[in-house]
């Protein structure tokens, strides 16, 4: 297999971009990609998307957004996995500059979630869970993840309090993002006291709902350097999926597959998780994010409260953890998200992170979940 | 959405038919086609007990589309007594008097209407077991 480098990065904030088409959307971050790399000729496209047929009556993705970047009859690809679309995407237009297939892809991710309903969305949302024995009950997505807060809170003796302050470091980071969907601080106070949505989970506990698009470049290693001088290699990429069902889990404290991806991904970039300078975890809601960091090895089951009671995922603590913002404060726009992590990373790792730089990244990580935990998929990125 | 969906499901929804794999003892629900565990493809139909434990639940107030009218209600996960897992709706219980692992008893309840000319959708609640004070029952 062929390295790959990321050689473009391309984002639009996330936002609810009523005067934006789907198609407007997209083409805006891959054109902020393309001139980011200095315009290779482009070989074939990949887009993760969730559900554009639901959330905007519109299937057939890719030829439609291929022929909105001029690729003429250039292969193109929409990649489905739920909530982990955009990873998905980058996974598969990975192997294929690994397998010397093509050389220059352009990965992207879009989603348009604004021209619906709350309870639209929420119904949108809970279609990645099983149809028939979890959201005909009428669970949530926000359901499951508050189900699993509960035990957590009652296992190891956590109160909200402690994923109140995981939502205030996220809004922190968040306004040093101009990408970031809540650009702002808000008070513990705030974070703590909002309207309860799937209890113990509260509004402030939930990512938001968004518009946002976001797609890289990639192409071999050996080629990246005519392009750019801060190349960024994926050093390591894996996916792993879970039961379906939530409820034959044997653990329901652990994320299995972002232990085994997580691992595999460490394994191929021949790291362990203490060489991880900076990560982006999904933490579409605070619980996950704090599952995340346990179940990705940064710290101990049960100890994921502490490492943010401890500031230790602050952009100046030991593993500092969503720099953007995360799903929480950056946004969620669903089949966009992966990308916009990996774009991040990508930015931290060149030194071009701006006001929420994390000193010295050589090594990062973006870990991106779909349902809740039913696949996770990492990513592995060095400085060259 | 047409009731092929819901005619087919009836066994389940109304009896807790599950299935299960006499080499190595395990038991699915919903039913299957094959063992996760050992592979194994001849499972045999099962009955669930209707009894047992609250693991964990949640209040749901901000419900997905076709749920708005029955907000806040609790859902669960609920271990019976052959500790088989199962998602339900917990019913006749107040959120604020409920607590991990109080004993539950399944209950066929109305799940949803879809609109005026769909079908209304039946299914498995469980519900607290109230002891003779009428607080919900917790043998440990
Ligand atoms: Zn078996």
């Amino acid at each position: 297999m062929r390295k790959v480098a990321v050689i473009g990065v391309g984002m639009v904030k996330v936002d609810h971009h009523w005067k934006e088409s789907l198609r407007s959307l997209f083409t805006k971050a891959a054109i902020n990609a393309l001139e980011d790399a200095g315009n290779p000729d482009v070989e074939a496209l990949y887009v993760g998307n969730m559900s554009a047929g639901q959330f905007n009556k519109q299937e057939n993705l890719a030829p439609m957004l291929a022929d909105a970047l001029g690729l003429g009859s250039k292969p193109s690809l929409r990649v489905e996995e739920g909530c982990s679309s955009g990873a998905a995407a980058l996974y598969m237009a990975l192997k294929d500059v690994a397998s010397g297939m093509h050389d220059f892809v352009l990965v992207g991710g879009v989603e348009k979630m604004m021209d619906t309903t709350t309870s639209d969305a929420t119904f949108i949302i809970s279609t990645v869970t099983d149809q028939e024995y979890e959201a005909f009950t009428g669970l949530s997505l926000a359901g499951i993840n508050a189900m699993v807060m509960r035990l957590y809170m009652k296992k190891f003796g956590v109160k909200r309090e402690s994923f109140a302050k995981f939502v205030v470091q996220m809004h922190e980071n968040a306004s040093k993002n101009p990408y970031a969907q809540f650009p702002f601080k808000i008070s513990l106070d705030k974070a703590l006291n909002s309207a309860p949505v799937a209890e113990p989970i509260h509004l402030m506990d939930c990512a938001p709902i968004g518009d946002g698009a976001a797609a890289l470049i990639i192409c071999p290693a050996e080629k990246a350097k005519e392009f750019t001088s801060d190349q960024v290699d994926i050093v390591g990429a894996w996916k792993a999926n879970d039961t379906f069902l939530f409820h034959m889990r044997k653990d329901f404290l652990s994320l299995k597959a972002t232990i085994e991806a997580s691992r595999n991904a460490y394994d191929m970039a021949n790291i362990t998780p203490e060489d991880v300078d900076v990560a982006e975890v999904h933490d579409s809601f605070s619980i996950a994010g704090i599952l995340a960091i346990e179940d990705l090895g940064f710290v101990r089951k049960g100890e994921g409260w502490m490492a943010v009671e401890e500031g230790l995922i602050s952009l100046d603590g030991e593993i500092p953890i969503n720099p953007s913002g995360g799903l929480k404060a950056r946004g969620h726009p669903i089949g966009a998200t992966g990308i916009y992590q990996a774009a991040e990373i990508v930015l931290q790792l060149r030194g071009d992170a701006g006001k929420r730089q994390v000193p010295d990244a050589r090594i990062g990580l973006s870990h991106n979940t779909s349902g809740f935990g039913t696949s996770a998929i990492v990513h592995v990125f060095k400085a060259k | 959405m047409l009731p092929s969906n819901l005619w087919r499901e009836i066994p389940q929804r109304y009896r807790l038919e599950a299935v299960f794999c006499p080499k190595c003892s395990t038991t699915y629900f919903p039913p299957r086609e094959l063992c996760t565990e050992c592979g194994s493809r001849e499972l045999e139909k099962k009955k669930l007990p209707t009894k047992g434990k609250l693991v964990t639940y949640t209040v749901i107030h901000t419900p997905p589309k076709g749920f708005e009218l029955y907000t806040p209600y609790i859902v669960g996960l609920v271990r019976l007594e052959d500790g088989t897992h199962i998602t339900a709706q917990i019913t006749d219980a107040d959120p604020n008097k409920l607590d991990l692992d109080v004993d539950v008893e399944a209950v066929i309840r109305k799940v949803k209407e879809n609109g005026r000319e769909g079908p209304i959708y039946y299914g498995y609640k469980f519900r607290p077991i109230l002891n003779a004070n009428g607080a919900p029952e917790r043998k440990c």
